[in-house]
């Protein structure tokens, strides 16, 4: 047993986004509809307060609030991951709300307790901290999808996201319920214990349901299928945060369950996670390819980097740990990047969103042109981008297991998938001119500037990165 | 005869079915889904009570406990968001919901 101040110690970040929540929707009641500038720039300040909280608090680790709650090397990380996708999903989303008239206070807090349920899934420790954080998290996406609310597509993508998140969250559910059973406890270090002696078939079970919610939430094959239309149908900068935040949230809660409370059942887990990622891998890279919505395309591509993420948890190694971390860091910096170049898409103030928009780009917008070939080669894999480290990195950690037939597909499935990023460069530079793009708002342009910055030259110093992915995989006994 | 933690767990796993089939295989309207997904939600709540008593251990009741209060916020978002639709789209039947195709 801790003291509270111990435990809110170790929870702060969690802390200061829940009473800030709580404060903007008291400010944004009181102020009225014209609160919303305000109410989106004290969120961004309640995010980048939760950032610097991270990194001046605790350093060490601890299990707190009765086991239900780890601060560790690995939920920092994460947590960084997180709060920056949140921060700059938020950023990146001002000028399109007003643009579209929906710019409304609601939407920063719904991100701000939406990133609340990532943080506490982060940490998660238990089976059930676990699912209360994962419900924060989705309940407040599914209101996000749908939040323009006269919006056909909008009001579609909102609704089939609650459908199948809510079977997801369902199966989840089943899944612990068996797990509890089962193993008698829900606490992760009690699940481990109750293993040792063998594999229970009970747990089994719950694993194989544990995993379906989980890849759901993560949108891995065989549960993408909301993935593409949610995509398209949700505001661009609702989508821009769906690519970002709850995926490095999705992917820190997996591993930690398979790492921390199924290590008895390595065997069983190691076949589903590589099946989820080839799976992944093929249907990102092969569906991709006959998209024209650049939306769409990104849906795709989302579900591949997942594939390819998943290869080096399916090593079960400390390297494998701090190759998924690098690759979700990377993925999340290349992701921002294309999300501000598809919502610097607008001509005389439409926004457009097709591939063929951006023919002949690097004619009417050199610079954009420019950052988006660098983000693309990136995303597909290329020497000396970060893509590619973070391929490198996710590759080796499975070689070095012993899995290089999974390595050999994953490099080959890039390839594939390297066709219809390459393509978007052919438009770009080889095409005939489409209309010009309006002039981007400042903020837009320097995400733009600063991702492609980051991509680019990660080669020259990474040691900082990948140091920091080590560190978080030393969080897990292997 | 008497009933056993195994008669608990058919019963649940019954329900689950039901729910699932229910979301896959209906084709009428939203409504319909949204029950089947409560019926889903109490089917894991069964199993957490019954193994719960079976193992005399209270955690699983907790557990149930707030399954019911996130689920009751689940249904809540979920209306919401179903006439947000039925007031863009005119309908909430299920083969309806094609604007974007999947």
């Amino acid at each position: 047993m801790h003291p509270l101040s111990f435990s809110i110690a170790h929870a702060l970040p969690e802390t200061v986004l829940a009473i800030g929540a709580l404060a903007l929707v008291l400010v944004g009641a009181i102020r009225g509809e014209k609160s919303a500038g305000l109410v989106a720039e004290l969120a961004i300040g309640v995010l980048a307060l939760a950032l610097v909280v991270i990194f001046v608090g605790a350093k060490s680790s601890a299990d707190v609030f009765e086991g239900a709650f780890v601060d560790d090397q690995f939920a920092r990380f994460m947590k960084v991951l997180v709060l920056i996708g949140s921060l700059v999903s938020l950023v990146l989303s001002r000028d399109f709300l007003q643009r579209e008239g929906i710019d409304l206070f609601e939407f920063p807090i719904l991100i701000l307790l939406s990133t609340l349920g990532m943080l506490l899934l982060t940490s998660a420790n238990s089976l059930i901290s676990l699912y209360l954080g994962l419900e924060l998290m989705s309940l407040a996406l599914y209101v996000v999808a749908a939040f323009h609310r006269d919006n056909l597509k909008a009001s579609e993508a909102g609704l089939k996201y609650f459908v199948l998140g809510a079977l997801s969250s369902g199966m989840l559910l089943y899944g612990a319920s068996l797990i509890y059973g089962y193993a008698g406890t829900v606490q992760f270090d009690g699940i481990a214990k109750a293993l040792t002696a063998g594999p229970q078939i009970g747990v089994v079970f719950g694993l194989v349901f544990l995993l379906a919610g989980l890849a759901f939430k993560m949108s891995t094959v065989p549960f993408h299928m909301w993935t593409p239309d949610v995509y398209e149908g949700a505001p661009t900068p609702v989508t821009a945060f769906f690519a970002s935040a709850p995926k490095m949230a999705a992917v820190a809660i997996t591993l930690r369950v398979v790492t921390d409370a199924l290590p008895g059942l390595a065997h069983e887990w190691r076949q589903i996670v590589m099946f989820i990622s080839i799976a992944s891998m093929a249907l990102g890279s092969f569906a991709a390819i006959g998209q024209t919505s650049i939306k769409r395309l990104m849906a795709y591509s989302s579900i591949g980097h997942m594939g390819f993420a998943l290869v080096g948890l399916a090593a079960n190694t400390a390297a494998g740990v701090q190759g998924v971390a690098l690759y979700m860091a990377i993925y999340l910096v290349t992701t921002l990047g294309v999300f501000a170049v598809i919502l610097a898409m607008r001509v005389q103030g439409k926004a457009v969103e097709t591939i063929s928009d951006l023919s002949g780009l690097a004619r009417t917008n050199g610079w954009m042109a420019f950052f988006m070939a660098m983000l693309m080669f990136s995303l597909s894999g290329i020497p000396p981008l970060a893509g590619f480290f973070a391929k490198y990195y996710a590759f080796l950690a499975a070689v070095q297991a012993g899995l290089t037939p999974l390595a050999v597909i994953g490099v080959l499935l890039s390839t594939v998938a390297a066709f219809y990023y390459l393509r978007i460069v052919k438009i770009m530079y080889f095409d005939d001119p489409a209309p010009a793009f309006d002039v981007a708002p400042l903020s837009v342009r320097v995400v733009m500037a600063v991702s492609t910055a980051l991509v680019f030259l990660f080669w020259v110093y990474p040691a900082p990165f990948v140091t920091a992915a080590a560190n978080a995989a030393k969080a897990f006994a292997f | 005869m008497a009933i056993s933690l195994t008669h608990y767990l058919v019963v649940a796993a019954i329900l689950f079915t039901i729910g699932v089939a229910g979301i896959i295989l209906n084709r009428k309207n939203i409504i319909v889904i949204l029950m089947s997904v409560e019926l889903i939600l109490l089917s894991v709540n069964i199993n957490l009570v019954a193994f719960s008593s079976a193992r005399g251990d209270l955690t699983g009741q907790v557990f149930a406990l707030l399954i019911l209060t996130v689920a009751a916020a689940e249904a809540a978002i979920g209306l919401a968001i179903l006439v947000t639709y039925y007031r863009n789209r005119g309908s909430i039947a299920v083969e309806d919901i094609n604007a974007m195709k999947g």
